[in-house]
């Protein structure tokens, strides 16, 4: 039978650093799918996800075992995200006029009748990527965790250590930015 | 346009996107080799390679302080055998006593 994790963590806080390998390999594809939602370029993305694995590394004596390591992990990994997009933010100014053909195209028949823009469409994507990119750190935290990822108020205050008020405060404040990152996309062509 | 309700549709476009789990070739082997740069110090380990440090220093001075001694007293070396001169210096207030008689 495989160790368990707290049994892994037992091993590897008495020094045996092999057995935190079982517990990356686990929890790896997690971590990498939580990274993408913040970043884009494969390189950013293991950048993202080495900082975790070597934070849980490093801090896996301050884990107490009283939630499930993967909640702790999970924690460490939306801390780190949120660092790699405020080192970034400036990086991430983007000109509206960037607008590729199939994102102006999608807009289109989305202004023509809205249903018959698909939402699998591979520019509705884009267009979301674009957007995301757009928002400050906070926001776009907020934003994934809350309508893409569709956690709760009181989860996502677990995740990022920030009170429910915040969290509230923050969720409407990223909505509202999010609506005029959208007016300021869509100003030029349709308003 | 109606900008919330494009929100509303961009919204459900990333919900339909499903989570990229995809792991490069071998990436943990790639984690663990990292972690090796990234051990954290025993600052116990740390404390106690400093002591032996200071122990093994503080022996070699003991052991020049000695040698320097020893080869001093040996060219210094004028009264006569070490046996004469403590007891010279042991009866020193057993002859002042007789004195004082």
């Amino acid at each position: 039978m495989d160790p368990t994790d707290p049994e892994l963590i037992a091993a590897v806080l008495k020094g045996d650093t092999a057995s935190f390998e079982p517990l990356v390999k686990k929890y790896l594809p997690r971590v990498f799918a939580t990274a993408r939602r913040y970043a884009r370029r494969d390189s950013e993305v293991e950048d993202i996800v080495q900082e975790v694995w070597s934070k849980a590394f490093l801090k896996l004596s301050s884990f107490r075992g009283e939630a499930p390591f993967e909640h702790w992990l999970m924690r460490l990994a939306v801390h780190t995200c949120y660092d790699f997009l405020r080192a970034h933010q400036r990086n991430r100014e983007t000109s509206f006029t960037e607008l590729s053909d199939a994102e102006t195209g999608w807009l289109d028949r989305y202004v023509a009748d809205p249903d018959a823009a698909s939402e699998s469409a591979a520019a509705a994507k884009q267009l979301v990527a674009r957007l995301m990119e757009m928002l400050s750190p906070p926001a776009r935290l907020i934003i994934t965790l809350l309508e893409i990822e569709d956690k709760s108020v009181k989860e996502i205050s677990a995740l990022t250590g920030w009170s429910v008020p915040l969290v509230k405060v923050r969720a409407f404040r990223a909505r509202a930015e999010m609506r005029k990152c959208l007016a300021k996309i869509t100003r030029d062509k349709y308003l | 346009m109606n900008t919330t309700e494009l929100q509303k549709k961009l919204i459900a476009t990333a919900r339909s996107m499903a989570a990229d789990e995809r792991v490069p070739y071998a990436f943990e082997k790639r984690i663990m080799a990292r972690l090796d740069a990234v051990r954290p110090l025993d600052v116990w380990t740390l404390w106690g390679n400093a002591l032996w440090r200071a122990a093994v220093s503080c022996v070699a001075v003991t052991l020049l302080t000695s040698a320097w001694m020893l080869w001093s007293d040996h060219g210094s070396s004028t009264h006569g055998d070490f046996s004469e001169e403590l007891e010279t210096a042991v009866l020193v207030a057993a002859d002042s006593a007789d004195e004082t008689w």
